[in-house]
Formats: C-alpha cells, structure tokens, sequence
C-alpha cells in the first residue's frame, strides 16, 4: 500500500504534467525537459533535457538561469575507470543536424542554491542561452524523485 | 673459537636462504589466494539514528552496496532509483536482499539527513553515515575509490568523485561482483534471482 500511493499520484499527475511540451527558438528546439522532486532546499538539483538543431550551423548551449535556483551550472558526468566526477561543462555542443541530450551519466544542468523546493508533479521555468539561437524558455516537468526519464516517454 | 665463529654464520646465511626460497615459493599462492579467497567486504558505521551497524548483522542475506553521497545530483539518484526498482521488482524475494548506501561524505550527510534520502528512493535502503575514519576503511575493504575535491563553483565548496559501481555481497559476507553504473534494474534482478 505504501508502494501503490505514491504509484497512483505518478498516474495522476502523468497526464496532468505538460509533457512533451516543444520550446523552439529558431533552429534550436528543446523537448523533454525534466527534474526530480528535491528533499527541502539543501541539495543542488538536477536538470536534463533534449536539444535539436535542425539548422545547417552548429550551435552550443552555454548556460542556464531559472527563478528556481541561484546557481545553475552545465556539468558533465564522466565515468573513468568506474570512478564517477561531475567536472563543470562551460558548454555544450549541439552540432548542425543533431539532437544532443543532457541525461542521467552524461550531461546535466546542477541547480545549486534551490530557492524553493521542487515537489513532483509541479513545472519551473528555465532560460537557456546559445552560442547562435540565443535566448529560450523551457518549462520543466518535476517528476519523483525516482524518475529516469522523462513522462512524456509514457504518455505519447 | 674462529672455527666457531664461521660455523654460525654458515648456520645463519643457510637459515636466510631457506627463508628467502620458502617466500620465493610461497608468495605467488599467497597473492592468488588473497584474490579468490579472502576477500571479504566490511563496514562498521553509524546508521541515520547514529547506530552501529555492521555488515555481519546481515549474514544470511545478499548486500547491494552503493556508495555515494546525497548531494550528487545525477549518479546516485539514478542507481538508488534502479535498486528501488530491483526491490519493487524482488515481490516476497525482498526479505532476501538488504540494499545499503554507504555515505563518502558522512559529515555534511549526517546534517542533510541520510534517512530522509535514502528512504525517498525506498525505505529499505539503509543509509551509513560513519566517521571519517571508519567509512574510509569501509571503502578499502570494498576497494572502492572516494576522494574530496575542491571547487570553489560547488556547494559548500567541495564536491566528492567516487567509484559508481553497485557491489554484491553473498549471504557469508564474501564479495561476490560488481553492476557497473548504468545497469539497468532488469539486469540486477535476473543476476540475483539467479543465485537464490
């Protein structure tokens, strides 16, 4: 049972979340935006997303600013030899052509400085800046703390 | 008497090469035996209500063992969520199995809370949150690799590297394999059920 609550808020706030939501500023599109649910303020969150370049010029995502926390950064997950860093990533590039995802091992935005917390089934607004594109804005889906992917993976 | 003196020191320089040929022969078994047999994985360390806890209270079960640190925004909630799921996933079979988190970075852990943590991912994750020394020699007898780094961009200054890899501890407390980070609950599960 006390698997099963936390299971059926999942499947209520799914459909309710605006999933699969599409940003698009020029050639740059970002979809699949989306955290996890944080435990009070204390601990930096995390942010991934999806960026398409459907342009012939390369582009490249060189930072973020939210409401929600006071110090995004961009970092980069590496494994080497099993061991685990998180080095900061000054950007990211997002080559003419491609999708380029910021996921769980790889590249990642870090909240730092949460200002409120996140709870599940709620969205924050970000601001992300390209080399090229310049400015976008993204509502982010929160999801449990638990989550490994974006909902809308289930929902379409 | 010099007639003596030579005799012992014959003796002696015998005694050494005896020695020396017996560490000569013994030392290769030695080393594989280290490697296939006594390797055995321990931690004594305070739990979050500041218990001991210690691997032999689990003798019996199998161990999955992470060690991590709660302000790691992307390796350790995504381990922690796949153990979640392998603990959904094990039904009646759960009993069998106790996952731990094992805190590298107790000191500001225990401050967050490492319950609240652990528990958000499944309550029957128990965290460990030790001394600076004894999570040390925790991750020794694991051999697995934790090192502080300053950053002046993190929060409080520091941020930690670590060895992302699950380890599997058998019922007798010997170390039995590692799920390198990045596999998928389904795996972990198939593996453990294989050995049940």
């Amino acid at each position: 049972m006390k698997n099963l609550l936390p299971a059926m808020a999942f499947l209520l706030a799914a459909p309710m979340a605006q999933a699969c939501e599409t940003f698009t500023s020029g050639d740059i599109s970002v979809q699949q935006a989306w955290s996890r649910a944080s435990i009070g303020t204390g601990r930096p969150a995390v942010l991934y997303l999806e960026i398409t370049n459907s342009g012939a010029m390369d582009d490249a995502l060189l930072g973020l600013t939210t409401p929600a926390a006071s110090m995004p950064m961009l970092h980069e997950t590496t494994v080497t030899d099993g061991v685990a860093a998180m080095p900061h990533a000054a950007s990211i590039p997002v080559p003419a052509g491609q999708t380029v995802a910021l996921s769980p091992g790889g590249f990642h935005g870090m909240l730092m400085g949460l200002t409120d917390p996140l709870v599940e089934g709620q969205t924050f607004p970000i601001t992300l800046t390209f080399e090229q594109a310049g400015n976008l804005d993204v509502t982010v889906d929160i999801l449990s703390m638990r989550a490994k992917g974006a909902a809308c993976d289930d929902a379409k | 008497m010099r007639l003596r003196h030579i005799q012992i020191g014959l003796w002696v320089m015998a005694g050494l090469a005896a020695l020396a040929y017996g560490a000569f022969i013994l030392r290769p078994q030695m080393n594989t035996q280290t490697h296939e047999t006594t390797f055995r994985s321990e931690f004594f360390l305070a739990d979050g209500a500041g218990q001991l806890r210690t691997t032999d209270e689990f003798a019996g079960k199998f161990q999955l063992v992470f060690f991590g640190f709660t302000n790691c925004p992307d390796v350790c909630p995504t381990t922690l969520s796949e153990v979640a799921q392998v603990m959904d996933d094990l039904g009646d079979a759960a009993a069998k199995v106790q996952p731990i988190f094992i805190s590298i970075d107790p000191e500001r852990d225990r401050r967050l809370g490492i319950d609240t943590f652990a528990h958000a991912f499944h309550p029957a994750i128990l965290g460990l949150t030790g001394d600076a020394e004894a999570t040390r020699a925790a991750a020794e007898s694991f051999k697995t690799f934790f090192e502080r780094e300053d950053a002046t961009d993190a929060t409080d200054g520091y941020t930690m590297s670590h060895s992302a890899a699950l380890y599997l501890i058998g019922p007798k407390g010997d170390w039995l394999r590692q799920f390198d980070y990045g596999t998928p609950a389904d795996a972990i599960l198939s593996d453990l059920k294989s050995r049940f």
